[in-house]
């Protein structure tokens, strides 16, 4: 009994860990959203912001320097991407797909000096009391900073989003942006705020994958997280909470398709390796078939360009 | 005030359409030049060794029809998608069923080829993209799910699939174990055009389809039809446009064309199936598609440039050292430029500001 | 005069956008609690001027005197701080966020939300603009979203309002209180600056009118000392001509029936129809009247093909069950149809009229050929619209987009007009259009009828009903009221009937009671 209690234990834990770069990428296109922008390069710049965020751990023997990096080249991706669609007005979709194709490449080319470059894990903290509930307590509740901090950066967005001044000009700009630019309010200063915002959570969110979960860089090492993280903020119908219900999902059905792998069973490991991309699929045609949810949640305004003198 | 502002124009202007990738190539190669600089390697010939070195060669400009044809075929139909604002991105996943499908059969009839083999293979490997492209178009007519999150969610499943393949049934009996198919024979194989360069016929495929592609456009209803959805939808619903039909054959169209480059290229160049049968030709065959203005002929040219970015980072790897990644990154920078001088296209650059606001200032809003 | 300074006073004001002088030299003067009509036809200037003193646009010259100071405006939070407040055409609400949400974002510094929204309901209640502050915007009709707009003006007690064209999306009841609400706010001292080209409105209304034409000041009077007639000419500049009517010449079967008509719709904003039922005959002009968001747009893409109808047998066209058909089979039976929004609907802006003439014309018209576009033939398409309905254009190579709205109109309208439809089936023919090419399109549609075609018109413009219709009913909620023959019915009582005073249940009675 107590031996299944410890599987279950590190199955959690594991299924936490997994789920943190989701977590990370996913809350801040929810706000990159919200706002009215649509960025589909969330995969460029958590590569971008894995091997930055690698790199200057290597360079500096801090994770948190690294992870400080990270955010800052998940932004600086972002600002690229805030310039041609809010400044120069160019088609989101396209954009966010240059992105992406970029970062591809550029993570690339700033990581071949990092390849096979080993790195110590981030140290875990332990959570009073809680860690030390026996059996399954250390491993649910004994983990590095960036778990935490996701976990809590869930519950200070949907206060954000909802309660907050600020939030509600950001809901207000994402929805009607005419209307919000007839009021006097920035829509362009606003939306550039949320795409760095955004760009950084990514770019933390791929510092995750290079500093915490692996730990090491290796081209393409998000392995398309980024676009599971775009289907998951469809999913969570833009709202944080639901954001975390969705990344504990697939957090889970990556670490349960590992597990299976490890137990040996004779199912060939590409099958079993398909299965996050297929249950994204299945997870976005369930949401997104219900049009009439759709509608009521997402911002009106979303991927629409805005010209303040037209 | 911003020192530099936009200003709508009344009308489109036409010459900036075909200006604009000329100046997004020229700053593209502006920007090359600092990023080698930035390196430490000597731009100009880094530069060199890139962009014109492997025009030099009649091999080299062989070379280029070779990698232009996956990429202009791949191209031409996710263009015509983009007209529509249909969103498939999962071009490399179908391009990866072509070749499955499409040398399953030369697999299956390994040693009993004749003549009919090729052409069963060409309309298999077609076959093979489609329908792995029908089934975001099924996704997004029936359930609204978004194609480019499902088209690339894909691309993955297609990658493991092919992986899954040759290390099971694909693999060559007689191969030690290497995740490899066997050689295709004679009969499975891409005929050479031109003597001496590995020039096959695929090249002719991607001809036809530019020329098929301009004419659907420019001249039938249907293309007029994809344009007013991808311009202004409600004007299509008003017309009476079936949208939901330009979904389904703009995504079969483009995975039609994907699955055939796939077959094109395991039947062309490679000759067998292997794990890794393509160095993005799906992904760049986007940056191909807009830089070449989603028009066909545009799209051939564009092709060719982009063809011409993969075999110069090949040659700057070999000569000089550079990183492969390097491509990928010129890629990137190439559609960048081009969308962000995309909007000269539409908007006037006004620098300044338009005369003083308002004559005779003497308070800023003091009276409350 | 007093001794006290002019609320507002602008001197030559100037503003231009590319090819057009929005604002030539303009001067107005505004005093301490008038109300002032700001008169002119669509395209005199009147949104850009206000628009300048509201601060979302900025003139390229002139000065602008705020109670005697030289102010600039450079954006609405200024104007607000100076205590100018905006009510727009076009309200600038957000769909599904709450009417507290929706006032406080129009504040400065709203306070805690619970205390706001006890402001608005004492604001509401003190000029009887009767709001629920945790409704969301979504669920309120139009008469109940410019209440929002207006109660978040007047939480910042200003000293100046505006209100651009207020009166265009309310029934004649709401509009009576709308302007009790106006001069209590007027004898508290606050300036009223009134935009309205309704000219019975600004003489019922307003103290002085100031009268914009092509951008210019052409002449300021007392509004109440002038007749309708002599109003709209100073706007207009010319003679008015009314369109020329016969008596319907009434043939025949029913061109359109509609019976049992009801909707359900993916679309949580959307007005569901409710047992719908009307017919037209060939030679008559229907009117349908209504307050914005009753279902009109519902109605329209119900009887366009836009939208299919489950039960085939509720639409009938020349007697053939048409329900489940969609818009392109519907034009082959004898359809046509003018959408309400004309760009982006009824034409792609960004192309050319030659594809425009096109995109409604290839299922009447020769146009396509074995799948083929003739492109040939649509241009010579093109070019007859442009002749017959005198468009003002560059050619048929010209994008939509660059054209006027009243010459877009007439193009749209000349391109169905010119299929020879059975059925005519028209959203909104002159919304925003200058006052000549509004007579042109009501001739056009009075002809077509006169030639033995059925005509359903959808309007808010009761004006425009009563000249265009011979019977007139009214959607509400959804629900469309009995036709009554126009020469037996007023504005009145189609105004009640748009409050929803027909066989209506207790609650729609209480509702448009209050509302009289």
């Amino acid at each position: 009994m107590n031996v299944d209690l410890v599987v279950v234990g590190s199955v959690i834990a594991a299924m936490l860990t997994a789920a943190t770069p989701l977590l990370f990428a996913a809350l801040g296109e929810v706000v990159t959203e919200r706002s009215g922008v649509l960025n589909l390069g969330v995969e460029g710049m958590m590569l971008v912001g894995a091997v930055c965020g690698f790199a200057a751990t290597v360079g500096s023997g801090s994770v948190v320097v690294g992870v400080i990096a990270a955010a800052a080249a998940g932004a600086g991706m972002a600002l690229l991407f805030g310039v041609l669609t809010l400044s120069l007005l160019t088609n989101q979709v396209a954009t966010g797909l240059a992105l992406t194709l970029f970062g591809v490449g550029l993570s690339a080319l700033i990581g071949q000096g990092f390849v096979g470059i080993p790195l110590p894990k981030p140290p875990a903290f332990a959570i009073p009391l809680l860690s030390d509930i026996p059996v399954i307590g250390p491993g649910v509740f004994e983990h590095d900073a960036l778990v935490y901090l996701g976990l809590l950066a869930v519950p200070a967005l949907a206060w954000f989003l909802t309660r907050s001044r600020a939030g509600l000009v950001l809901r207000a700009v994402g929805e009607n942006h005419a209307a919000a630019h007839a009021l006097g309010y920035k829509v362009i200063r606003i939306r550039y705020m949320a795409v760095l915002f955004g760009g950084a959570m990514s770019g933390v969110g791929g510092g995750y994958m290079s500093l915490a979960y692996t730990p090491m860089w290796a081209e393409g090492i998000t392995a398309g997280r980024g676009w599971i993280a775009l289907a998951l903020v469809v999913f969570a119908t833009w709202r944080p909470e639901r954001v975390l219900v969705g990344a504990w999902l697939f957090g889970g059905v990556t670490i349960a398709q590992l597990h299976v792998q490890g137990l040996g069973f004779a199912v060939p490991s590409q099958l079993l390796s398909m299965l996050p991309y297929i249950a994204t699929i299945v997870v976005l045609v369930a949401i997104s078939r219900d049009v009439a949810r759709i509608r009521l949640n997402a911002p009106a305004c979303l991927g629409k360009i805005f010209h303040p003198g037209g | 005030m911003a020192l530099i502002r936009l200003e709508p124009r009344g009308q489109a202007s036409q010459a900036m359409l075909y200006l604009t990738p000329v100046l997004a190539v020229v700053l593209t190669l502006a920007a090359g030049f600092l990023l080698f600089a930035a390196l430490g390697f000597d731009p100009v010939a880094a530069l060199y060794a890139f962009f014109i070195e492997p025009l030099t060669t009649t091999r080299g400009l062989g070379e280029l029809a070779v990698k232009a044809t996956p990429l202009v075929l791949c191209a031409v139909g996710l263009a015509i998608g983009f007209r529509a604002n249909v969103w498939n991105i999962g071009a490399e996943g179908q391009f990866t069923l072509g070749a499955i499908a499409g040398g399953g059969v030369a697999l299956a009839f390994y040693g009993e080829g004749g003549w009919w083999l090729l052409p069963l293979m060409v309309v298999a490997g077609a076959a093979g993209g489609m329908a792995w492209a029908a089934i975001p178009a099924f996704l997004r007519t029936r359930f609204n799910a978004s194609e480019i999150l499902t088209s690339l969610m894909l691309t993955y499943v297609a990658l493991l699939l092919l992986s899954l393949l040759v290390n099971g049934p694909y693999r060559d009996p007689d191969g030690y174990s290497f995740p490899e198919s066997r050689l295709f024979e004679e009969a499975a194989v891409m005929p050479i055009l031109i003597e001496g360069t590995r020039v096959h016929l695929g090249s002719l495929f991607a001809l036809l389809a530019v020329a098929g592609g301009w004419v659907l456009m420019a001249r039938t209803f249907v293309g007029f039809q994809i344009k007013v959805i991808g311009l202004t939808p409600m004007a299509a619903g008003y017309a009476g446009f079936d949208q939901k039909r330009i979904i389904w054959l703009t995504l079969l169209l483009s995975g039609g064309l994907a699955g055939l480059a796939g077959l094109c290229e395991v039947a062309g160049p490679i000759g067998q199936i292997m794990p890794s049968i393509s160095p993005g030709y799906g992904f760049t065959a986007i940056i191909v598609a807009f830089l070449g203005r989603l028009h066909p002929v545009g799209i051939l040219l564009a092709g060719l440039l982009m063809a011409l970015s993969f075999i110069g980072g090949e040659a700057a790897q070999i000569g000089l050292g550079l990183p492969k990644a390097i491509t990928g990154v010129f890629q990137g920078m190439l559609l960048f430029f081009l969308l962000a001088t995309d909007v000269l296209i539409r908007y006037r650059l006004r620098f300044g500001t338009k005369g003083p606001v308002v004559k005779g200032v003497a308070a800023k809003g003091v009276a409350a | 005069m007093t001794d006290q300074p002019h609320r507002l006073e602008l001197r030559q004001i100037t503003k231009s956008f590319p090819g057009c002088l929005a604002n030539d030299r303009v001067d107005l003067v505004l005093r301490p609690g008038e109300i002032h009509a700001l008169l002119g036809e669509n395209g005199a200037g009147k949104s850009t001027l206000v628009k300048m003193i509201y601060g979302v646009q900025h003139p390229d010259s002139g000065t602008m005197l705020w109670e005697g100071r030289p102010v600039t405006v450079a954006d609405p939070n200024e104007a607000r701080r100076l205590g100018i407040g905006m009510v727009f055409q076009h309200f600038s609400l957000f769909d599904t966020l709450t009417v507290t949400e929706n006032i406080a974002l129009g504040l400065e510094k709203p306070g805690p939300m619970a205390a706001l929204a006890q402001r608005i309901a004492t604001v509401s209640e003190r000029y009887g603009l009767a709001l629920d502050p945790q409704r969301h915007v979504h669920s309120l009709s139009v008469g109940e979203r410019q209440r929002v707009e207006i109660v978040r003006c007047l939480l910042q007690d200003p000293r100046l309002l505006i209100m651009d064209e207020p009166t265009s999306v309310l029934t004649p009841q709401e509009t009576t209180k709308l302007f009790d609400t106006l001069r209590r706010l007027a004898s508290e001292g606050c300036t009223i600056l009134y935009i309205s080209h309704k000219l019975e409105e600004i003489r019922a209304l307003c103290d002085r009118a100031t009268v914009l034409r092509g951008g210019r000041v052409v002449g300021a009077c007392d509004p109440k000392a002038q007749t309708a007639r002599s109003l709209a000419e100073l706007m207009i500049g010319t003679e008015l001509s009314t369109p020329e009517r016969l008596p319907a010449a009434v043939s025949g079967a029913p061109r359109l029936e509609v019976r049992h008509l009801s909707t359900t719709s993916d679309n949580p904003f959307a007005t569901s129809l409710k047992d719908v039922a009307l017919e037209v005959r060939g030679g008559e002009i229907l009117g349908i009247a209504g307050v914005a968001g009753n279902g009109q747009a519902e109605l329209l893409a119900a009887l366009s093909g836009e939208d299919k109808v489950a039960d085939p047998d509720s639409v009938r066209i020349d007697g053939r069950p048409v329900g489940h058909l969609g818009p392109r089979e519907r034009r082959t039976i004898g359809l046509a149809f003018v959408p309400e929004e004309r760009l982006g609907r009824g034409a792609v802006p960004e192309l050319s009229l030659s594809d425009n003439a096109l995109l409604s014309g290839y299922a009447r018209a020769p146009l396509v050929k074995g799948g083929m576009v003739q492109f040939g033939r649509a241009k010579s398409y093109a070019e007859t619209i442009i002749r017959s309905f005198n468009v003002v254009t560059r050619g048929h190579r010209a994008e939509a987009r660059s054209l006027s709205g009243g010459n877009l109109q007439k193009f749209i309208i000349g391109r169905e007009i010119l299929q020879k439809p059975d059925l005519l089936v028209v959203g909104q023919p002159t919304w925003g259009v200058d006052a000549g090419a509004a007579a042109a399109i009501h001739q056009a549609l009075i002809d077509l009828a006169r030639g033995g075609a059925a005509v359903l018109v959808v309007s808010q413009d009761l004006d425009e009903l009563f000249v265009l219709s011979d019977r007139i009913a009214v959607l509400f909620h959804g629900r469309l009221s009995e036709s009554r023959p126009t020469h037996r019915t007023t504005v009145e009582e189609i105004g009640l009937l748009m409050g929803g005073l027909f066989n209506a249940t207790t609650e729609d009675e209480d509702e448009a009671l209050h509302a009289v």
